[in-house]
This record gives C-alpha cells, structure tokens and sequence, in this order.
C-alpha cells in the first residue's frame, strides 16, 4: 500500500507542472480573447462582458495553474486569497463602473448588431 | 510554459493599452486600467515563478486590493469631483446621486 | 462578542496564512497588528452581524460550486462572442424582481449576476434590479428565477425566507 502511494505522489509530481503550465497558458490566451473582445464590441456596456471574461476565466485558470505548480502550502494560501479577492473585487468595480456610467446618462444600444454598418454610424451623430 | 503564459499576459496589457488610449468615454478607459490592474496581478505572480521566487505573490495581494480602491476612487472622484462626499445614500432617504 | 472572535480568528488565520516565519518577534508583531486592526474595526462599528457571517457559512458552501459551474457555462458564450468574425450580439436592458429580502442576499444576487459573464447588475432599487446583458435571450427575468432562489437559500436568515 505505502508504495502504491509513493508511485502517486512520484506519478503527480511529474504531471503537476506540465499541468500547471497548460492551465497557466490557456487563462493567459483567455486574457488575450478577452481583450480582443474589449476591442472589438461597440459601445462601453458591452465591453464591460468582455473585461469579465479576463476577471473570471482568465485569472482563475491562471491562479489554478500556479497552485498546481506551488512549492509549498503558504504559497497556495496566498493564491487562494488573490483568488478570492479578484472575484470579490472585479465584480463589485465592475458594478461600480457600470452604475456610474448608468448615473451619468451614458444610453446603453439595444437590439441585434449584426448589420448595422452605416445606419449605426448615424444614429451615434445625432 | 509558464514563460509562454508570461508573454502572453503581456500582449493582453499591450492591446488593453490600445483601449485605453481610444476609448471614447472615460468609462472605457476606466475599465481598461481596471482590466489592466487584474492582468498585472497575474503578470506578478507568473513573474514570481518563472523567476523561483513566490514571494512575488505578497506584493500581487496588495495590488489587487489598492486597484480596487483606485477603480473605486477615480469613480467617485468623476462622479462628485470631490473625496469629501458619503458614497452612501443618506439616512433620511434622499439619494445624492448626481451632484446637484 | 462573539463577532469580536470571529474576527479576530479570521484574521489570525489570513495572517498565518501569509506569513510563513513562527519565531517569536513575529508572533509578538502578528498580536500588535491584530491588536491595531481589532481597534480600528471597533472604531469603525464593523463588529457586528455583517462583519463576522459565520451563521451563513454553510449556505455559501453550497452556492459557491454551483455559480462556478454556471460562470463555466456563460464563459464559453461569451468567448465565442468575441470570436465570431460576424458580431452577432443583441444587448438588452431588463428588469427583474428578486425574492431576497434581506441585503445580504441582495448583494449576493447582485455580485452572482456580476460576476457572471455576459449580464451585469446596472442598479439595485428596493427589490428591482435593473440588468444589462449582451445576449437577449439569456437576459430574460426567468433565466435569473433559480439564482434567485440559491441566494435567498444562501443567504436569507430563515425567519425572513418566503
């Protein structure tokens, strides 16, 4: 029984990292889409679902791959207290933001993006 | 792969910059720094092991939390240009959104 | 009292969880700057129900893996939203009715939907929420009714719950 364990512990040492990269990579790529997403959408209400996509998806995966590949306890302690302050946080600014916007008169659009190429464009000058 | 994961983050923060330098409300340009700061955080911890030393993570800790309160003090400020107003609603029921 | 040892508990742990070094002038600053954050959380008036929710700790438990899993779901139409080469988005503004009553599920409901990509919580206004999100048929008020009722579950005292 005992070797069965060291064999799972040697088995998990040597998968952790590797493992630990990929999550770091994939959260990384997925800051990256979000990003694009932040570029691309057309007005400030919708580029704020985007940014989410970073502070939820992107910083856990990230987070989870360093707690994989932590050296030791207080570092995946650490990582558990960023990672519960990111979502408390990000949330509560993100709301913030959007509430100010709101209060401020910034209009929301409303309504399917698809075509609206040039009649859009209008719309915005009056 | 953690170093992939590195630059990685880095390109985000560079086309972040992108949005933050057009964007055409100071909304955007608050929820680019926002998004920035999140992506900084990340940035030190991975930082923090490519590097051997996760004792980067202490300073990843504090600047999450003072974006935080950075967000929320640039709002204020823009909102009431001034950090002398309650953000609270008033206990008699009248809200102070908006100014005057 | 009893909020005052929950606190302080919980910061004990936060503080040995970061920390890492036991010789005894650290543990002599760990209890002065307890003793410091202690007396400026007493001076704030933040002893109290809110500061130390331990009561609703188990009902958390069993929230939390459930909004994850949902955040898992909504993530993945929110990434092919930024892919498609075609922006086909619809963002719609609603308003939805909570059954929370009190304002620690609120801010729960509130922070649930928040942090849920592709629908953010624009306003609070007594039991109304004024909802944007990106896609319309995700932003309907019947899409909300099961969070709702988690965070009631979660986060209501029982003599309050309807």
């Amino acid at each position: 029984m005992a070797e069965l364990f060291a064999l799972l512990a040697n088995v998990w040492d040597t998968v952790r990292f590797p493992l630990g990269g990929a999550a770091c990579l994939s959260g990384a790529i997925l800051c990256i889409i979000g990003t694009i997403g932040v570029l691309r959408f057309p007005d400030f209400y919708t580029r704020v679902h985007a940014a989410s996509i970073t502070d939820t998806s992107g910083a856990g995966l990230v987070l989870v791959g360093m707690v994989l590949m932590a050296p030791s306890w207080i570092v995946v302690v650490k990582l558990f207290c960023i990672l519960g302050f990111l979502l408390l946080t990000s949330a509560t600014a993100s709301h913030a933001l959007v509430n100010a916007a709101h209060t401020a008169g910034l209009q929301p659009k409303i309504g399917p993006m698809a075509n609206r190429g040039h009649e859009d464009e209008e719309e915005g000058a009056h | 792969m953690t170093l992939a994961a590195l630059f990685a983050v880095l390109a985000g923060m560079c086309l972040l910059l992108v949005r933050a330098l057009l964007g055409p409300t100071l909304y955007d340009r608050v929820l680019a720094v926002n998004s920035f700061g999140t992506k900084t955080v990340l940035l030190l911890g991975l930082l923090g092991f490519v590097m051997g030393r996760p004792d980067f993570l202490d300073i990843a800790i504090l600047y999450t939390l003072i974006n935080f309160v950075s967000t929320i003090a640039i709002l204020k400020f823009f909102r009431y240009r001034s950090f002398q107003v309650a953000l609270a609603r008033r206990a008699d029921g009248i809200s102070n959104r908006g100014g005057s | 009292m009893a909020y005052l040892l929950g606190i302080f508990f919980a910061i004990l742990a936060f503080w040995m969880g970061n920390s890492g070094y036991y010789k005894p002038l650290m543990l002599g600053f760990a209890a002065l700057s307890i003793a410091v954050t202690l007396f400026a959380c007493a001076r704030m008036k933040l002893i109290d129900r809110e500061g130390a929710p331990y009561v609703r700790l188990f009902g958390w438990l069993a929230y939390y893996p459930w909004l994850t899993w949902e955040v898992i779901k909504s993530n993945w139409v929110i990434i092919k939203a930024c892919l498609r080469a075609d922006l086909d988005i619809h963002p719609a503004l609603v308003k939805i009715r909570t059954v929370c009553k009190s304002d620690l599920a609120k801010v729960t409901f509130a922070n649930s939907i928040t942090l849920t990509p592709g629908t953010v919580t624009v306003e609070i206004e007594g039991d109304k929420l004024l909802v944007h999100g990106l896609y319309e048929a995700n932003t309907v008020p019947e899409a909300f009714l099961e969070m709702d009722r988690r965070c009631a579950r979660a986060a209501d005292p029982a003599e309050k719950r309807a």
